[in-house]
């Protein structure tokens, strides 16, 4: 059976035309004027782009499936826009071997959209002893990092630097410098200082940025720095790429979009790591996405129970949800041109993840049929109980926003039809 | 105002109207019988997370002398040790029909979480590092008391700033009724972004001391060595600590103050304590007041009605 995309402007790395796209048998057949299928998707005044690829997610299983599962992490994927995303290993037990790999990929293959996961760096994300990378990589891992703690030792970094690299495999590092970081919840700052909450400074994760980059100059390895939030990591990171070092970086939705300002309410809802930053920092953040200093736009979606984010501040988990409301934040948010927001969630982490010619387009005649259709103007109120999560930490309650996804199609299977999934 | 959660709920207006009621509740105080009928019906229902037996009977005492009723809920010895989360506990209390909570927690922000969670008024006893609003009045009420006014003062606040409620607290009652305040403290005791405070820092205890009306010490606690915020006690007592010699090169009638407990020795010589001019005893008296002001401004249902008209 195959499906007709009608109407639409298609979007993706190549340009823009304005086409229909015929989907069969898990490809895209033909892109042109006047094509028909068996079933129409509706796409007039919408944007045909590449199914959108997160570089980081959290989707809790195995170990906290009372917040997420894969199973319901990627539906909240799907409504996103998402074609695929790169599972965080930083779960119970973590990834952090073939057969911890092994169960998420088992569980992915049952989700509906394409579930890739990390591995983590180090044992058990305890940043002694490397894990084994090998073994990882041979079950198709990619992507390496301890998410949610960084690599805190400068001379295990460069070791695992030099060990991936002859995997072929690429680093991404958490950056945060424990001791600096160590008993805050919130950024540091005017803020922090009347809130009372005790803060994580700027510099806790400027260190590691800036120890990295020395580290990849060194040895010639890739790394990949996660969820940048300072004005100061993204200019080191923009220098460094300026100067050849094999650096690359995204950004995660919440940092373009709020501020510390919004923990005055002491909601944890509000709570997150790295932590919102002030104004200044949100700025350098929306820049480096608009000059190509950061790559990528990632969500970080991380659930947490009601419960759990009914603590008092400073012992509530960090952390919120992203995969739903990434692309609308991003089109409402950051005032660049529609292909630059579609390819910042679709190529450019695609790239990255090694996922090239699977996702992020381009939308051709015998290419991978994961695509993504949204109306780039509908505007919708975010309403965290609308959610296919199995969580509600949710930000932007009541926020207005620019920007919704209708269709999603995943390998040829159309998952999201007008919003509504089709299991 | 329904609730009290920071000294910024009131200003300076609400400050000044709190010490006037106060005077009125201290004059209460000195009957044979100190109680007048004012918030007869209305219940008031202590939820300390953290022991502070002075702040928790001084607001006792203070809803007993305005004829409300109490709940004491003694939350460290129950509930939360077998894992109730605040909401729940909050719950449960508010199921009884409390008018108002009065909230002391560890963690900053605790208060207004409580805010959302039930129709009681609530007033912050106490959270985190963020504000102890009540202290900061009874304060400011002494001082009008001894100085006549806080207008013009010029106030030092001694001690670990950084990790302090009350400084939060008192830095904003006292420059909101146009006091000078500087903040006298080893850098490692200052909070973040001190510049963005409405006041002046000094690092030199004797560089301020010979021209202040209120010294205000703060607890400096033993952990502080172990966090690497202080090289010793000692070095800290040496340098920054209101000892006999710098106590007698304060202005003649300036004040020292505490909010207690003093860790004697280390942040105040026991000496000083004893000296004319420390109010250490009189903060904790109106306290009392202060606080049936407070529940008084939150509860009476006619807060311009006069307590002595009503009192039987
Ligand atoms: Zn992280």
């Amino acid at each position: 059976m195959s499906t007709v995309i009608k109407g639409g402007l298609v979007i993706d790395q190549t340009g823009e035309r304005t086409a229909d796209v015929v989907v069969d048998d898990g490809r895209i057949v033909a892109v042109g004027t006047d094509l028909s299928g068996d079933e129409i998707l509706d796409a007039s005044g919408c944007v045909v782009a590449p199914g959108f690829v997160d570089l980081h997610a959290h989707l809790r299983q195995p170990g906290a499936e009372e917040a997420e599962t894969i199973e319901t992490g990627s539906w909240a994927a799907i409504r996103g826009g998402f074609s695929a995303v790169v599972a965080m290993p930083n779960t119970n037990p973590p990834i952090d071997c073939a057969a911890v790999v092994q169960e998420v990929l088992a569980l992915g293959a049952k989700a509906p959209c394409d579930v890739y996961t990390s591995g983590a760096i180090t044992v058990e994300r305890k940043g002694a002893q490397l894990a084994p990378m090998a073994e990882m990589a041979e079950l198709g891992v990619r992507l390496f990092t301890d998410d949610g703690n960084g690599v805190q030792e400068a001379g295990l970094m460069r070791r695992a630097m030099e060990y991936a690299a002859g995997l072929g495999v690429i680093l991404a590092q958490h950056c945060e410098v424990d001791s600096l970081a160590a008993g805050g919840h919130m950024h540091e700052g005017e803020w922090s200082s009347r809130l009372g909450i005790p803060g994580v400074p700027a510099e806790a994760e400027e260190l590691m940025v800036m120890r990295d980059i020395a580290l990849s100059r060194f040895t010639g390895a890739p790394v990949h720095f996660q969820h940048l939030s300072t004005r100061g990591s993204i200019a080191m990171v923009r220098a460094a790429r300026q100067a050849g070092v094999a650096v690359t970086a995204e950004a995660a939705t919440h940092h373009f979009t709020l501020t510390d300002e919004d923990c005055a309410s002491y909601d944890p809802v509000f709570k997150v790591n790295p932590p919102l930053r002030p104004a200044d920092d949100r700025d350098a953040v929306r820049e480096g996405l608009a000059d190509g200093a950061v790559d990528a736009i990632a969500t970080d979606h991380a659930p947490h129970t009601m419960d759990a984010k009914e603590r008092p501040f400073d012992q509530a988990p960090p952390g919120m949800l992203g995969l739903e409301t990434a692309l609308a934040l991003a089109l409402t948010e950051l005032n660049l041109p529609v292909a630059e927001v579609v390819g910042l969630l679709s190529w450019r982490p695609a790239a990255i993840a090694g996922l090239k010619g699977v996702h992020g387009g381009p939308i051709v005649p015998d290419a991978p049929a994961n695509l993504c259709v949204f109306d780039p103007q509908e505007t919708w109120t975010v309403d965290p109980h609308d959610t296919a999560s199995r969580s509600r930490n949710n930000p932007y309650a009541e926020r207005t926003v620019r920007g919704r996804v209708r269709h999603t199609i995943v390998g040829g299977q159309t998952v999201l039809v007008d919003q509504v999934m089709r299991p | 105002m329904k609730h009290l959660l920071s000294i910024n709920d009131l200003g300076a207006d609400g400050i000044n109207e709190v010490c006037r009621l106060a005077d009125l509740f201290t004059e209460v105080s000195q009957r044979p019988i100190p109680k007048v009928p004012a918030l007869r019906g209305k219940t008031v229902a202590m939820l300390f997370y953290e022991d502070s037996t002075r702040t928790r009977l001084s607001f006792e005492v203070a809803a007993r002398r305005l004829s409300a009723d109490v709940m004491g809920f003694s939350v460290s010895s129950s509930s939360v040790n077998k894992g109730e989360s605040v909401r729940d506990t909050v719950n449960t209390i508010s199921a009884m029909g409390p008018d108002a909570l009065v909230v002391r927690h560890r963690s900053a922000g605790v208060p207004h979480q409580v805010t959302g969670w039930t129709s009681a008024g609530v007033i912050n006893a106490g959270d985190g590092w963020h504000e102890h609003p009540t202290q900061a009045l009874l304060d400011c009420y002494t001082i009008r008391d001894r100085l006549g006014s806080v207008a013009g003062r010029r106030i030092v606040i001694l001690g670990d700033i950084k990790h302090s409620r009350v400084a939060r607290s008192c830095v904003m009652a006292f420059t909101s009724l146009g006091a000078k305040v500087t903040l006298v403290a080893p850098p490692t005791l200052l909070p973040p972004a001190v510049d963005s405070w409405p006041v002046d820092v000094s690092f030199s205890l004797d560089a301020v001391l010979s021209d202040c009306d209120v010294v205000y010490g703060l607890r400096v606690q033993h952990e502080r060595q172990a966090e690497a915020l202080l090289p010793s006690l000692r070095e800290y007592t040496a340098q920054w600590g209101l000892t006999v010699d710098r106590a007698a090169r304060l202005p003649v009638g300036a004040l020292v103050m505490h909010p207690g407990p003093v860790n004697r020795g280390v942040e105040i010589a026991p000496e000083v304590l004893d000296q004319p001019n420390a109010t250490l005893n009189e903060q904790v008296r109106h306290g009392v007041a202060v606080r049936m002001a407070v529940l008084y401004l939150l509860l009476a249902a006619d807060p311009d009605l006069h307590p002595e008209g009503e009192a039987s």
